[in-house]
């Protein structure tokens, strides 16, 4: 039998160690871009001060990216580490995007981190300007094939399972690629990345202002985030809309989940506001009427299954799916048997609901009624979680929406930073990027479950045959290691901020290349 | 379903040899820079010598480092039983190299924000523990693979593991990781030689040829235990060389002395053992006679020896089973699909050009000397 407590702890062990990767990765996707238009202005305008924004915001940039690629290798490996049953299951599909992402994005981004840090006085200005954008754009290119990874997990296309092999087999690269699920998910992802480096540049830029210091940096960075961080809210946002859509469509499941919608309503669907979910009913709810479905069906006619129908639904697919598996045991014990072929080849895809029964018994052929209803509603995410990180996230969003429309309108009107009012704000606002975008990635993989790869392989039976002390080792190891860094990592951030972009000024008295400051860039002292 | 331009054998073998690309451009592009972190208290004494080394390797590591997660991300793409069964089978020692591997981005980056001298011994240590400890892993690692891992896999080919972290560390293992770490140390010095100036420079040439010959030394030895201290596993029978990955369905026998087969049977392939051997040495030797460039590439060169040397012995083997050899992994039943092996070629193909191309031009930027003088000028100087 599988050992629950080992699964959890691999669980808590990798959720943790994503959990924590992923306050870096945002804040890399964002500031890179905001640096690349920084260092755009300057090679444009000549201007020294937009050069020596772009080395302030590198400071900060390269030490949350150190964090990003110390914690990142542990993803790399940690699918076979904790997870080797999900690797060979799934590692014939989900392998390629992760090794194509080591070609095509981590290669270029850090290869020229390097230069980006080192090339200043050895590059021309163009040349240093394009070293820039290829750290940002390798950065992007990299959320894309993670998240065509994470997007198949959650609507495994273009595969079936080979019963030679006893796993899923590609079929269709392109449709892995252009996955629905993986493109939303990817716009989202990278949208909430600016916006958490829009929130981080405001936020600094606004301590500058309130403690009167390098005002004109702090201005001028405030300018661009302003309009970059607009865009990217709305961007977010509406594209969240997109992912909600295509919850519809492959995952019905997460979405009665979100909403704690236990019975099917009438077309459509309102939404709720507010609700104290209990255990199959919710004690208390306010409701939107008709949002839902038209949010997320964008028809007055869809209908949206709810929790219970959904359960009931699975109950039926773990029958199909015992006939598979019994298939699937008659070709095991003779390959030649081409009715056992047959009959697997109509029932394949509800395998991975036979194996829900894993949990209870090994014969799963002779599971009871009981059985099968348990994990009918083993089928069924928490609630309660779901609802409210979901609201979290959205309130977030709006909030990010009404703030940067806010600093845009200010920004238009000359008067962005003026106000200590809407200063304070911005610094106090910093967290809020990270706590929308973990409540996502909850919503994202706690909604899956209890499934590792949607409808396929439950995530209990996806995981390594690992014993409690290698748990014991490994978690105390994370949890010690990750705490240090994270109060190392921001006592040097502030460090950094405290001393402010004058510590860099020490390159402008470089000879040569392009550490000549222009006429006038002296007289301009920015603090 | 479109045909695939390539048969399914052909595409295991080229993703074996894939598989020695990568793992050669991780032990010679990533390895230099773990020498260089494996070597940094004894060749720098002072801070202002460590800064020389961590910005001699500063701008170009974490490129380097790429070859290592790319490795991961390839071994998983097309040899998924691989990184299934190896990575959880060594989880603890997996554990103890990501500690490392942890330890060097944020060491390389903390390190120079703070000038309190303990702060930096700190971190000192910490990225010379980033660079030994993987150096010497890996090195165990494929020792215990030669040597068979205790690892099981059942009808549904789910991989179970009966060893424990101390088992890993046998004596042949342990030679192995010696030889990793004295190759990786052979050419971060070399590396370190050739780019920095005055007593530096002396100590790398110095511990470099040390560790050339060492290299060299423990090599043989560890050749002359595969050759007659050790089983090697063969093929007994094998259903096909195209046919689905599943394990179960060969017969494996072990056999003293069976790594050695592959030689005899085809003796070009004596040029990996011998290029193993006497590059290190050339390398000390280079090294003594001043000699940079050669230095580099003799050092290089022997890594490039050494992997091969494992990997044409242990062909068409990639983890033997000591408790259960049918159930070895090869070359002929632990792939992926013959389709993502094909996707997979073709964009290494069309990608590892480039990577090469841009790898070589960051280098070319960031040549020449490195000492005291052209790192104050940077602020972003580690």
């Amino acid at each position: 039998m599988i050992d629950m407590t080992v699964v959890d702890l691999s669980r808590l062990q990798f959720a943790a160690t994503a959990m924590y990767h992923f306050l870096f990765v945002p804040l890399t996707l964002g500031l890179s871009f905001l640096m690349a238009i920084m260092e755009s202005v300057y090679v444009m305008t000549g201007r020294e001060i937009w050069r020596r924004m772009t080395l302030f915001w590198g400071t900060l940039f390269g030490i949350n990216f150190a964090m990003g690629v110390a914690t990142g290798i542990v993803m790399e490996f940690q699918f076979g580490m904790n997870w080797s049953y999900y690797s060979h299951y799934v590692g014939d599909i989900f392998g390629a995007p992760l090794a194509i992402e080591g070609l095509m994005a981590f290669f270029l981004e850090a290869t020229f981190i390097g230069l980006f840090f080192f090339g200043w006085d050895r590059l021309s200005r163009v040349g240093h300007l394009c070293v820039t954008w290829l750290v940002a754009l390798g950065a992007n290119f990299s959320a894309l094939w993670i998240l065509i990874a994470n997007g198949w997990m959650q609507n495994p296309v273009g595969a079936v399972f080979n019963p030679d092999t006893m796993r899923m087999e590609i079929t269709d690269f392109m449709a892995v690629i252009f996955n629905p699920v993986a493109q939303a998910k990817f716009v989202h992802t990278v949208s909430a990345g600016y916006v958490t480096g829009a929130m981080f540049v405001m936020a600094v830029s606004a301590w500058f202002l309130l403690t009167r210091r390098h005002v004109a940096l702090a201005r001028r960075s405030m300018a661009v985030a302003a309009s970059f961080g607009l865009a990217s809210a709305l961007s977010v946002v509406v594209l969240g809309d997109e992912s909600g859509y295509a919850a519809t469509e492959h995952q019905k499941m997460k979405l009665a989940a979100i909403e704690a919608m236990w019975h099917t309503e009438p077309a459509p669907a309102g939404f709720s506001l507010f609700a104290i979910p209990g255990d199959q009913e919710n004690s208390f709810e306010v409701k939107v009427p008709y949002a839902l479905g038209l949010i997320a069906t964008r028809s007055i006619s869809g209908e949206i299954p709810g929790i219970l129908e959904l359960v009931q639904r699975a109950g039926e697919r773990i029958r199909n799916g015992q006939i598979a598996y019994e298939a699937l045991e008659r070709i095991r014990a003779d390959g030649t048997d081409q009715t056992a072929r047959a009959t697997f080849e109509a029932h394949w895809r509800d395998l991975g609901y036979a194996l829900l029964l894993k949990r209870y018994r090994q014969d799963i052929g002779n599971a009871t009624g009981e059985e099968i209803t348990q994990a009918a509603f083993d089928t069924v995410p928490g609630v309660a979680p779901l609802f409210w990180s979901f609201r979290i996230m959205v309130a977030c969003g709006f909030y990010f929406i009404l703030y940067f429309a806010i600093a845009f309108w200010l920004s238009c009107r000359h008067q962005l930073g003026d106000s200590r009012t809407f200063n304070w704000i911005a610094l106090f606002s910093l967290p809020l990027p990270w706590v929308a975008i973990e409540a996502g990635w909850f919503i994202a993989e706690y909604g899956r479950q209890p499934w590792a790869v949607e409808g396929v392989l439950p995530t209990f039976y996806a995981a390594s045959g690992l014993t409690l002390v290698d748990l014991a080792i490994s978690l105390t190891f994370f949890l010690v290691v990750y705490t240090a860094l994270a109060v190392v990592m921001v006592l040097l951030m502030l460090k950094v901020i405290k001393a402010g972009p004058s510590a860099q000024i020490a390159l402008e008295g470089a000879p040569g290349g392009n550490g000549r400051i222009p006429a006038g860039a002296a007289a301009h002292p920015d603090h | 379903m479109h045909a695939i331009p390539l048969d399914y054998e052909t595409l295991r073998l080229i993703w074996w040899a894939l598989l020695g690309v990568l793992l050669i451009g991780f032990a010679i592009m990533g390895g230099q820079d773990l020498g260089v972190g494996a070597l940094l208290p004894a060749v720098a004494r002072t801070d202002a010598e460590r800064r020389v080394l961590l910005n001699l390797v500063g701008p170009t590591w974490e490129g380097n480092q790429v070859w290592l997660v790319l490795g991961g991300g390839a071994i998983f793409a097309a040899w998924p039983a691989l990184y299934a069964a190896s990575f959880s089978g060594f989880y603890l020692a997996m554990i103890a190299i990501l500690l490392a591997l942890i330890l060097r981005p944020v060491g390389f980056k903390f390190r120079g924000k703070v000038a309190d001298p303990r702060w930096r011994a700190t971190w000192d240590w910490a990225l010379f523990i980033g660079g030994f400890v993987p150096a010497l892993i890996f090195g165990v690692a494929v020792g215990n693979i030669l040597l068979g891992v205790p690892f099981g896999l059942d009808a549904t080919l789910r991989p179970s593991y009966a060893g424990n972290f101390f088992g890993l560390l046998r004596p042949f293992p342990l030679l192995a990781g010696l030889v990793s770490l004295g190759m990786m140390v052979t050419l971060g010095a070399a590396v370190i030689a050739a780019r920095t100036e005055g007593d530096l420079a002396d100590r790398a040439r110095g511990l470099g040829a040390i560790a050339g010959l060492a290299t060299a030394v423990i090599f043989a030895l560890g050749g002359v235990w595969v050759a007659y201290g050790i089983d090697g596993y063969v093929i007994a029978s094998l259903p096909s060389t195209v046919g689905p990955s599943n394990p179960l369905g060969k017969t494996v026998v072990t056999e003293a002395g069976a790594w050695m087969n592959n030689y005899a049977a085809h003796p070009w392939m004596w040029t990996a053992p011998a290029l193993g051997l006497a590059m290190p040495l050339l390398a000390a030797v280079a090294l003594l006679g001043r000699a940079r460039v050669a230095a580099i590439l003799a050092a290089a060169l022997g890594i490039f020896g050494i992997v091969s040397t494992a990997g044409l012995s242990l062909f068409p083997f990639l983890m033997p089973s000591n408790i259960d050899p049918d159930v070895s992994l090869t070359v002929w039943d632990a792939s992926s699909s013959h389709l993502t092996l094909f996707i997979m070629l073709g964009a290494t193909l069309v990608f590892m050009p480039i990577i090469l191309a841009y790898t070589a031009w960051v280098y070319r930027v960031m040549r020449g000397t490195v000492n005291a003088e052209s790192i104050g000028r940077n602020p972003n100087a580690y």
